[in-house]
């Protein structure tokens, strides 16, 4: 009986608060909430640390998400929505941002978050003795010394973050970064409890020694098992806040988890949750509970630029016109993923790249170009080219190497041999430059479209496709510069993949989660910024 | 017997000694290292990690770093897991397989010898077929076949038992595994009892037995199954130890967390003191069921001297 | 492309092992005794049929291992069934893939794989424990002690390791499944030879001064050879299936190229919607176990020294 009158309380407020478009639970009026408010979620594996600064992948961020609030988070579509910060305000050339932090945001052992709290996670980030291998973040917003005190040249009390008062946080930054608000969306820019941290040392993270400052604490970790959460009752927005208890399963495989999922064990899976083999049956049977939405992630082939015979810009563009990318998508993915001609995922925020030539043809015409092409660069059935495809062991990757192998040797007559690794293995044979193609993946980390084409700087650690074009470089230096960098995104999107075909990209990666009908407030978004404290049980 | 065990007491130090030199410096000269990913690690980020882990020096002296935490009973800390240290993880997970284990034991040995010994007895008739057939069939259906069926069957379509977790050991999250685990080794042991049955009721002195006339069961039982039991024990020594420290199948079908999955997994990310500390583990158990079957061999024929 | 030649070689060299010690009259009595053992033959002649077919059963097939069948591919549950007319006798892979041609093409690297790492097991094995348990005292501890390293050595680096160091062929993978068949069969023999060898022939062949080295090949391994062939026939679906582990890590069988063991782990998640992708390599697989069962049985009391 309390526990409705509480939820009538909470939908009342939940209704005031969305005006202000403040994060919560947002109960539509008439709809029933189920006495118990409990949820079980796939966890995609188990996470290496739940330390926020020190958390690199989906398994450690998705559960931050619930124990953590950064100064902003998303919603549906991914627009921004205020955390422990209510507003900010930024100086004319995007360099000095000042948050305005709430008063009434709370740790999870009742003492108040404060600007000191983000002053001490962003330092702890870029800290080596931290060791966060997530720390090039903060270099890559551009926060003053950054970079420097990760090289060991500065120290951490240098870096561009300081604290005006209890309740203003201000960082400046070396360069303008008009997407800064949006990077701080990631759990490496948390706020961080020192206190805990000092006491508790590497064993902070454990249950019963996490303080968070988000809606849900730490009550369990069994590893492979289970995470279990519980309500924070000290979260400013707590009464809005309608499920009680989370309990993530960390489990990775996706056939597995659909066995969870239809035993009714999970209500709602990670977001690879839908094998390939199950989507169309689950539309007929489910389609309520399909939830397929674009991810900001690309997927793609990397030519190994630099060895022959791909520095040959004919071959790289005959091998990826040859790709019949619906086929891919549509057979071998096929649970939503969107076929790619443009490195830049075409849903990515302020940027939606042209689509290239090669895009528009029929795959007859592209196939017809690829032959030609082929010829030219000195490669038919009398000497056909020969080079090793590099992936890494997975069912999925597996699958698409077969059938990109199959499209080239039928309409090229190219022999390209299969060879997987399993992952370490293959991270170092690709790094090391000794592959002919290779099977690549980005997951961009923020909203925006220099996340993806920073990829193809000369400098970049993660070019692995060996491409190196000052005149890439080049747009690249004026698009950070530029308050719009759009149409210098364009050029060298342009460069990159219509002119010299650096990768072949394939795909847009797809959100595949499965969502029980009883589970409300599922607001999928590009970057999969998923918060419990969100959703609700409906009676079931 | 006293002197038996001290002796392989003191054996098992050189042996266990040889065991952590040999699997530490092979390990080392697998491609990548804990710290491979991706995307690059700074290197001021990455001197900093691996001074946590002692990488910072030369192999040797890292060598020497781990015998001695070892001493202290200490494993470090997983590269992978970075917030747990392996003691931690290693409580946590063996207990779980180690549970499983046990009950998959019991099962795989009465139901193995059982239906050997009746398959034996009853050479070439229909029962004899059909407890070879389903033994065949249980050791060709690999556990990655039976852990989905089993939850097809009991969780999906029955919703008998959950369909995974642990919960501290809850008998309903028993159930699948102990089948999943002990499906081939029934098929095993009852596959060598019954060969070994067989020869045994064919040498000289169970025929003297039969010919002075003494009672089959008797026959059976005091003086066939003993001798009969000495391959199985042979084999059921590794096994068990195979067992007990369970199965990366089990563990993710099921979800249970148990000690399985790390050894596998552990390779898979060089997770250097994970897999040293399983090693160890796997090790010390193997030593101590190798010295235990060597003590049942005197039960089973007490003529047997080392 | 050996295997049905390996397969009889295997059971040959072994029987001629035993046959050089034993004299003549015994393998013309072997032979006998093994070909009027009629589950023992029709076993040959099936395993027989299965290693043909693994060989030349592609040619009856319109289809390629590789072959992807573009149409199929689009609906694979009812497209990729099995059916005459589509010349899909066993029906697709997910990848829309022949399953006949692939069972066929995955039998001649499951077959070589369970025939090798049985005789690796047997021969090594057999041998080892023998030693080790009819010498006893030092030598057997220590070869004990080697054998208990071995076993808990973490065999994936192992693996990991041959694949950089020799970069990716198919006999690596022999290598790495002989390295640890003959584990438990050692164990095995060793207790059985310390049984045996209190008894009362060994000893009397210890008594005329007959060498050890003779003792061990002419007495020892002959009287363990029954435990030896029922435990070899245990091994071959566990060589087989482990072939599938080792390949997952990147060594041996490479995609398009196929074993028993890949089909059953590509086939396994599909069981509900697609039960042929698992069915027939399954099938094949249980046939060809239970025909070296019958084998080893029919070996097994065809070369017993006790039923002479």
């Amino acid at each position: 009986m309390k526990m409705t009158k509480t939820l009538l309380a909470s939908a009342v407020i939940a209704a005031s608060f969305t005006a202000m478009q403040v994060h919560a639970a947002d109960v539509p009026a008439g709809v029933k909430l189920a006495d118990k408010q409990e949820l079980v979620k796939g966890g995609e594996g188990e996470p290496a640390t739940l330390d926020p600064q020190k958390i690199q992948g989906t398994p450690g961020s998705l559960r931050a998400k619930d124990l953590f609030e950064g100064l902003y988070s998303e919603g549906e579509g991914g627009k921004l929505v205020p955390g422990v910060a209510t507003g900010y305000t930024v100086n004319d050339d995007n360099t000095v941002y000042t948050f305005n932090l709430r008063h009434d945001a709370k740790w999870s052992d009742g003492t108040p978050v404060t600007a000191n709290d983000f002053v001490y996670g962003f330092q702890r980030l870029v800290d080596p003795k931290t060791a966060s291998v997530y720390s090039w973040y903060a270099a890559l917003a551009g926060i003053i010394n950054a970079q420097n005190i990760i090289d060991g040249k500065a120290k951490p009390a240098d870096m561009g973050v300081k604290a005006l008062d209890k309740y203003t946080f201000q960082v400046t930054l070396d360069h303008p970064v008009p997407y800064f608000v949006k990077m701080t969306v990631n759990s490496a820019m948390y706020p961080a409890p020192k206190k805990a941290i000092e006491k508790f040392g590497d064993n902070w993270t454990k249950p019963g020694n996490l303080v968070s400052n988000g809606a849900y604490k730490l009550d369990t970790w069994i590893v492979n098992e289970k995470m279990v959460f519980v309500r924070n009752h000290d979260y400013w927005n707590d009464k809005k806040t309608i499920i009680n208890k989370v309990t993530v399963l960390p489990i990775k495989d996706s056939t597995v988890e659909f066995s969870r999922y239809q035993a009714g064990d999970l209500d709602v899976t990670s977001f690879s949750g839908i094998p390939t083999n199950r989507y169309k049956e689950l539309l007929k049977t489910t389609p309520d509970e399909v939830k397929v939405t674009p991810q900001l992630a690309a997927y793609y082939y990397d030519f190994n630029n630099q060895k022959p015979p791909f520095d040959d810009v004919r071959v790289r563009k005959a091998l990826s016109y040859a790709i019949d990318r619906t086929i891919i998508t549509k057979y071998v993915t096929g649970v939503g993923e969107i076929p790619a001609y443009t490195f830049t995922p075409p849903s990515v925020d302020g940027f939606k790249a042209k689509q290239p030539e090669y895009a528009k043809w029929t795959q007859a015409e592209r196939n017809a170009k690829a032959k030609e092409l082929l010829k030219e660069a000195g490669y038919d059935k009398n000497n056909p080219l020969d080079f090793t495809l590099l992936y890494n062991t997975n069912d999925g990757h597996k699958k698409i190497a077969i059938a990109v192998a199959s499209m080239w040797k039928k309409t090229l007559g190219v022999n390209a041999t299969l060879e997987n690794q399993e992952w370490k293995t293959f991270i170092d044979t690709r790094n090391l430059g000794n592959f002919g193609v290779a099977r690549d993946g980005w997951v961009g980390d923020y909203n925006e479209a220099s996340t993806f084409l920073d990829l193809f700087k000369s400098t970049n650690t993660s070019n692995n496709a060996h491409y190196n074009n000052p005149e890439y470089d080049g747009y690249m230096a004026q698009a950070a510069k530029a308050k719009d960098p759009a149409p210098f995104y364009q050029k060298a999107e342009d460069l990159v993949i219509d002119k010299d075909m650096a990768v072949a990209p394939i795909y847009q990666y797809s959100i595949k989660r499965l969502v029980k009908t009883y589970v409300g407030g599922y607001q999928p978004n590009l970057e999969d910024n998923i918060y419990t404290r969100d959703m609700y049980i409906i009676a079931h | 017997m006293l002197r038996f065990i001290i002796k392989r007491l003191l054996e098992a130090i050189p042996t266990l000694l040889a065991l952590v030199t040999l699997s530490f410096f092979l390990m080392h000269f697998a491609p990548g290292s804990p710290f491979t990913s991706e995307r690059g690690v700074p290197p001021a980020v990455l001197a900093n990690l691996q001074a946590k882990y002692h990488m910072n020096e030369s192999l040797m002296s890292q060598y020497f770093h781990y015998l001695w935490d070892l001493l202290h009973g200490n494993l470090g800390y997983s590269f992978r897991f970075t917030d747990f240290t392996i003691n931690q993880l290693v409580a946590q997970s063996f207990p779980v397989s180690a549970e499983i284990g046990f009950w998959s034991f019991v099962v795989a040995v009465s139901i193995g010898v059982l239906c050997g010994v009746f398959a034996a007895l009853r050479q070439n008739s229909l029962l004899d077929y059909g407890v070879m057939a389903f033994a065949n069939i249980g050791m060709v259906l690999p556990n990655f076949v039976i852990a989905p069926l089993c939850i097809l069957f009991f969780s999906i379509h029955y919703h008998w038992l959950p369909a995974g977790g642990w919960n501290g050991g809850a008998w309903p999250y028993l159930i699948m595994p102990v089948i999943a685990m002990s499906t081939s080794y029934i098929a095993q042991i009852a596959r060598i009892t019954r060969g070994s049955m067989i020869e045994t009721m064919h040498s000289n002195f169970i025929r003297t037995a039969r010919a002075k006339g003494l009672p089959k069961s008797h026959i059976i039982i005091r003086h066939a199954l003993r001798p009969a039991m000495l391959p199985v024990v042979s084999y059921l020594g590794p096994a068990f130890v195979g067992i007990i420290t369970g199965s990366v199948v089990v563990d993710q079908f099921f979800g249970t967390g148990g000690i399985g999955q790390h050894f596998v997994n552990g390779a898979i990310n060089r997770d250097y003191s994970m897999v040293m500390g399983i090693t160890i583990l796997i090790g010390t158990l193997t030593i101590l069921f190798n010295a235990i079957v060597d003590i049942v061999y005197v039960f089973i024929d007490p003529k047997i001297r080392y | 492309m050996i295997t049905n030649k390996e397969n009889i070689t295997a059971v040959t060299q072994f029987a001629e092992q035993v046959v050089e010690v034993e004299g003549r009259s015994l393998w013309q009595d072997a032979r006998r005794r093994f070909f009027s053992n009629k589950a023992a033959v029709i076993s040959l002649i099936i395993l027989s049929i299965i290693a043909g077919l693994s060989i030349f059963g592609p040619i009856l097939s319109q289809w390629n291992y590789a072959d992807i069948d573009w149409e199929a591919l689009s609906d694979i549950s009812t497209l990729g069934s099995p059916s005459i007319a589509s010349g899909h006798y066993f029906g697709t892979d997910p990848l829309g893939r022949d399953i006949f041609v692939r069972t066929m093409q995955g039998g001649q690297i499951s077959l070589m794989v369970g025939v090798l790492g049985s005789f690796v097991a047997i021969v090594i094995g057999t041998l080892y424990g023998a030693t080790s348990g009819y010498m006893g005292g030092r030598v057997d501890s220590v070869m004990m002690r080697f054998l208990e390293i071995l076993n808990s050595f973490p065999f994936m680096f192992f693996v990991i390791i041959m694949m950089t160091v020799f970069g990716r062929h198919i006999l690596l993978i022999f290598v790495a499944i002989g390295a640890v068949s003959w584990l438990d069969m050692a164990r095995i023999v060793r207790g059985q030879t310390l049984s045996l060898k209190n008894k009362e022939y060994i000893e009397a062949a210890y008594a005329c001064g007959v060498s050890t080295p003779k003792i061990i090949l002419r007495h020892i391994v002959p009287n363990v050879l029954g435990v030896v062939i029922i435990y070899a026939t245990l091994l071959v679906p566990n060589m087989i299936l482990l072939e599938s582990f080792i390949s997952f890590l990147g060594l041996g069988v490479q995609e398009p190229m196929t074993s028993w063991g890949a089909l059953i782990s590509e086939g396994a998640p599909n069981m509900e919607i697609a039960v042929w992708q698992l069915a027939w390599p399954l099938a094949f697989l249980v046939v060809t176990l239970f025909c070296f069962n019958f084998l080893g049985d029919g070996l097994r009391d065809a070369l017993d020294p006790k039923d002479r």
